[in-house]
């Protein structure tokens, strides 16, 4: 029984398998229960999500921070945009996403490579002038890339298949924007799932130690430089993911979409969720995507005209912001986990305060040649090597 | 391994000259660790012992000389390649990764021996997860050995000094090196804390030779086999301890003054370096 309840939890690779099919039902489901608008802004939290998620894991894992990663996103989204211009494309929904995986993948990597050799304020600088060079690219190559009017995004009909079982689930046949949202959270679960192995494996050890201390992760057989660019490309390919998904989501790609403000609307996320908890990476999410409007409603309840509740919103994110970073600076999941490490850090504390380290006396050890096991340590479970305890 | 009767050196430098600017760090270093050696180089302050750890590491480059591992000359030393030739080095600043615990920075000691990559981590393939396992067991085994498993859950930050010291050696022990350089190993113990260390180096000839950097001159007469002695960036002196014990030129370079010629401050010195046990 306990064994059982060991591989569930979701810190065994079996039960974070588990888990995601849940996620994935309760998505659906949850989908298909709200109104179109709802579901169009569930889309919206899921791709910023994807997004959060993989910068998450390069600044709270690795100790990048990228505040480049909206230009990222652009490319995710231009490739699927330009995979998709019109109705009768018939590109294949997963070839779209693969494809813009991979095309981030290549720009993550060779970014990467020159954020390896960067550190604090510098990377900062240089992923910021990537945010700020990129949606120039679209103007610029205009005649591909749409200018500034941008790239019409044609979601692809809903396969039969899927529209047939969502019609024998939920008795109504799925739209376009709900089709989107669909795919936007499975990808989300998807991502979260897979991006939680890497952070429980030898992998995403390794990008702490680089993070912690650059010397001793060398000594212990690190290469600081591939594994910061591994750690970035990881994160390229989520940006990208997100991109693609936002692409479907608001069915336009235009340079206006990828300023400065996705960069920093990511960072932020991350900020307020907790950095390097992927959950706080989807709170983080979801307090953006649905923060503006509740508050607006909320204006609007309180009697403020349109104009007067629509500038409420940036103001009580702002405040938000100011509050998370002053009362838990650790972020909302953050902070928590913090609490609960340190009320598990009182209870050992409180035992050990018991019985002290067990050191054997000193005397004999180094002298005792052959392998015989020492007779006076009771704390010895296994064969120590002579004179190595303590 | 065996290498017979020719037995080569483990480890050796020859002739490692480092400069900073006009400044001479290393002059022309021969040392060589045998294999079951624990090597001790002492110095005063500024002789270099940390420059000649840090060359042996690959973080700072040699102007002239060359390194050997097995025999064998390594080139470019690069940091990171220690650990799969079987050399792990403790740090004086400790450099325990703090946000981890103390399970995961003895996990991380364990690299070499992991096996699993990148695709197999993503996907949580059961080779990842019995890589683990196997990682998890080692560590386990590293601490306990040092007496400090029941502290595994912890966080380094939060642990007394004595402890974290300890956790550093066992993340590199638990690389299960066959060379193991400890850089100041004593620096902050009790007298008690002390005597536990030099009983456990003693203990680990049987496993690895050791090379330590040391300003306690008590640990480094009892538990060294051989000694160099670097003052300005040369070796002055080298042998058993009880032989550089005696040697002038030592005890010249500790207290910058001739000894025979001098007697105020050289009967004292003599009683100090003697202090160890023999």
């Amino acid at each position: 029984m306990a064994a059982i309840k060991q591989v569930l939890a979701p810190s065994h690779a079996t039960g974070r398998l588990l888990l995601g099919v849940v996620g994935i039902a309760v998505a659906v489901a949850v989908i298909s229960m709200v109104g179109e608008f709802r579901a169009t802004q569930l889309a919206s939290m899921a791709y910023l999500g994807v997004a959060a998620a993989g910068l998450t894991l390069l600044t709270g894992l690795n100790g990048q921070l990228s505040l480049g990663h909206g230009a990222l996103m652009a490319i995710g989204a231009y490739t699927a945009a330009l995979l998709l211009p019109d109705a009768d494309a018939g590109t294949p929904l997963p070839v779209v996403l693969l494809a813009a995986v991979a095309v981030t993948v290549l720009v993550g990597a060779v970014v990467g490579v020159a954020a390896a050799r960067l550190h604090g304020p510098y990377l900062a600088g240089a992923t910021l002038a990537l945010a700020v060079a990129v949606p120039g690219l679209a103007i610029y190559f205009g005649d591909t890339l749409g200018g500034e009017q941008g790239l019409s995004v044609s979601v692809p009909d809903v396969p039969v298949w899927l529209a047939d079982a969502i019609f024998f689930l939920t008795g109504t046949d799925p739209s376009r924007g709900r089709y989107v949202s669909y795919v936007a959270w499975v990808v989300l679960v998807i991502v979260l799932v897979v991006l939680a192995n890497l952070a429980r494996s030898r992998t995403g050890r390794r990008w702490r130690a680089v993070r912690d201390d650059e010397i001793a992760a060398q000594l212990v057989g690190i290469d600081l430089g591939r594994n910061r660019v591994l750690a970035f490309v990881v994160s390229a390919a989520c940006a990208g993911l997100g991109g693609a998904l936002m692409a479907l989501a608001v069915r336009l790609t235009a340079p206006s979409g990828f300023t400065l403000t996705l960069s920093l609307t990511l960072v932020a996320a991350i900020v307020l969720g907790g950095l390097g908890t992927l959950t706080g990476a989807v709170i983080g999410a979801a307090l953006l995507t649905f923060l503006p409007q509740v508050v607006t409603q909320f204006g609007g309840g309180i009697g403020l005209d349109d104009v007067q509740s629509a500038q409420l919103a940036p103001f009580v994110y702002g405040l938000v912001m100011v509050l998370v970073v002053l009362l838990a600076p650790a972020g909302l999941v953050g902070s928590l986990l913090r609490w609960r490490m340190r009320r598990a850090g009182r209870r050992t504390s409180a035992v050990l305060d018991g019985p002290p380290p067990s050191v054997p006396s000193g005397s004999d050890s180094s002298d005792s040649s052959d392998s015989e096991p020492s007779d006076d340590s009771p704390t010895s479970t296994q064969p120590t090597p002579r004179g190595a305890h303590s | 391994m065996s290498t017979t009767a020719t037995s080569a050196p483990l480890f050796g430098m020859h002739g490692v000259t480092v400069t900073f600017g006009g400044l001479t760090a290393l002059a022309d270093v021969d040392l060589d660790v045998e294999p079951g050696q624990v090597l001790g180089v002492i110095g005063p302050n500024g002789a270099g012992k940390t420059t000649l750890f840090n060359v042996a590491c690959g973080f700072t480059r040699p102007d002239a000389g060359a390194i050997t591992w097995r025999g064998e000359d390594v080139g470019r030393l690069r940091p990171h390649r220690l650990a799969s030739l079987g050399i792990a080095r403790t740090l004086q600043g400790l450099g325990l990764f703090d946000g981890m615990t103390v399970l995961d920075n003895v996990v991380a000691g364990a690299d070499r021996w992991a096996r699993s990559g990148f695709w197999s981590d993503l996907l949580a393939l059961p080779r990842s997860t019995r890589d683990e396992r196997d990682l998890r067991e080692r560590a386990m085994a590293a601490l306990s050995e040092l007496g400090i498993a029941e502290h595994a859950a912890r966080y380094p930050a939060a642990m007394p000094y004595g402890l974290r010291k300890r956790v550093a050696l066992a993340r590199a022990l638990v690389a299960e090196p066959d060379l193991l350089m400890l850089d100041e190993p004593a620096s902050g113990l009790s007298e008690e804390e002390m005597a536990e260390l030099g009983e456990l180096i003693a203990g680990l000839r049987s496993r690895m030779s050791v090379m330590l950097v040391e300003h306690h001159i008590d640990l480094v007469m009892s538990v060294c086999d051989q000694l160099v002695v670097l003052d300005f960036g040369r070796v002055i002196a080298r042998g058993r301890p009880e032989e550089v014990r005696d040697d002038p030129a030592v005890l010249d370079a500790y207290l910058g003054v001739e000894v025979d010629t001098d007697s105020h401050p050289a009967p004292d010195a003599v009683t100090h370096l003697g202090e160890g046990p023999r």
